[in-house]
């Protein structure tokens, strides 16, 4: 592992957190912020905190979105990232990538958000969770979420059932942070490296 | 289930950790990534530093601390201490901090708190509400807890909330540093009446206050320094008596 893997860079947050996560595992990765700087790129990561609107328009005013969309190898969407590879978001009715064909909706005013802190997920499937127990704890931080569907790869329960994770061809996204959730992070990150 | 989180807190002072610590096997107990690691490695859910300096010079430090911590661990963290601004909160969070705590700088300007919310993502603001018991209800104190504002704790906590904070770090100066236990009253009162997170602190002496600030009180996260720091309770023998009494931890 090394320049092969990017990280999509547009100014939402948690960049650090990732490569230092990635430098963890013993490797690297660069940053692209235009579509140009994706030559060479085997592999792709997508993070994201903040607000959907704001991200979404500096994706679409670099070329991004279309990049991230078109690009063949695998990518992960992590928590905002994986909200922008679906469809519109009700958070400031953004577009989305339409990766995933599900809407982004907001938690119901019963509960608190944002869903903070560390919660199970559960009925894992796919290479992302090779080697990773049912019912492993992830940290999530969001107030937005993607309903359940056939892309589901993970539920998680807050109030409802939604998608900790969801697989469409190439595209992984995980809403939870791996970069932030202890070894059993680590090790989807470390699944995600070796596709 | 999204389970109550355990948050040791480091007092990080020109780049050291400050309070005893009586942990085996720590080559260097001031060291505050040696701690962080050992906390983390320790099942703890999150951490909090916090620079309780002030000159410039140590800033500085302080942010090549959040640097490192940021490198050595896999968990969130918060930092605090003295933040007033974006700027200073821009250089933290590409340091690598998740969330950030505004105390007094909000009491000043209220505005703070939405800015911070609007530029960053509501996710990483955090507003430190310092509560004292004064004659019967609940003031907030600034300034380290040396100045009466004249603010029900409850008010504020809501005013926060409404302002794009996305957690409450609610202290009691009452409880601080006694050890007999969180202050309940104040803590279920803004728990229960915020839409958002609160994190209670202050108080912690034994495994049993956590039980109670979670189940009684309606806490979603518990901070303490002192007995993680001195060894007398481990964040092993608090998770295991919250998962006894069925209370969901990680």
């Amino acid at each position: 592992m090394n320049e092969i893997i990017r990280i999509v860079d547009y100014r939402a947050g948690n960049i650090a957190s990732v490569i230092n996560a990635l430098g963890r595992l013993g490797g690297s990765a660069s940053l692209a912020s235009r579509p140009a700087e994706l030559a060479g790129a085997r592999k792709l990561i997508f993070p994201g905190v903040g607000h959907a609107r704001p991200a979404m328009e500096a994706l679409m005013a670099s070329g991004m979105h279309k990049a991230i969309r078109e690009f063949t190898g695998p990518v992960l969407g992590i928590c905002l990232g994986m909200q922008l590879m679906a469809g519109q978001s009700e958070e400031g009715e953004t577009p989305g990538l339409h990766i995933f064909d599900q809407p982004i909706r907001r938690f119901g005013p019963s509960l608190k958000v944002p869903h903070m802190g560390w919660n199970n997920v559960f009925d894992l499937k796919g290479p992302l969770f090779a080697g990773i127990p049912e019912n492993t704890h992830f940290y999530f931080v969001h107030s937005y979420y993607m309903p359940i569907s056939a892309d589901t790869t993970a539920n998680c329960h807050y109030g409802l059932q939604f998608a900790a994770a969801a697989t469409s061809g190439n595209h992984f996204g995980v809403q939870f942070h791996p970069e932030k959730s202890g070894e059993a992070g680590m090790q989807l990150l470390k699944n995600f490296i070796g596709l | 289930m999204l389970t109550k989180r355990i948050i040791p807190c480091l007092d990080i002072k020109n780049g050291r950790t400050v309070k005893g610590v009586s942990f085996d096997n720590l080559r260097d107990a001031g060291d505050p990534v040696e701690l962080a690691a050992r906390y983390s490695e320790h099942g703890a859910d999150e951490l909090t530093l916090l620079d309780i300096t002030a000159t410039l010079e140590a800033r500085a430090t302080f942010v090549q601390v959040v640097e490192e911590v940021a490198a050595a661990i896999s968990i969130p963290f918060t930092v605090g201490g003295g933040i007033s601004s974006e700027q200073q909160v821009e250089l933290l969070l590409s340091a690598g901090a998740d969330k950030v705590s505004v105390n007094t700088a909000a009491l000043l300007d209220p505005g703070l708190i939405t800015r911070l919310s609007n530029a960053f993502g509501n996710q990483c603001v955090v507003v430190a509400i310092d509560a004292k018991l004064q004659q019967g209800r609940w003031e907030v104190v600034s300034h380290a807890g040396t100045r009466p504002t004249g603010l029900p704790a409850i008010g504020w906590a809501r005013q926060c909330c409404d302002l794009g904070a996305g957690e409450i770090l609610l202290t009691s100066f009452t409880a601080d540093g006694t050890r007999g236990g969180f202050s309940l009253d104040i803590t279920g009162e803004v728990a229960r009446g915020v839409s958002i997170p609160v994190v209670a602190s202050g108080g912690a002496g034994s495994p049993a206050h956590f039980f109670d600030v979670f189940t009684l009180a309606g806490a979603d996260a518990a901070l303490a320094a002192g007995i993680f720091h001195y060894g007398m309770v481990s964040i092993g023998q608090v998770k295991a008596y919250l998962k006894k009494y069925g209370v969901g931890v990680r």
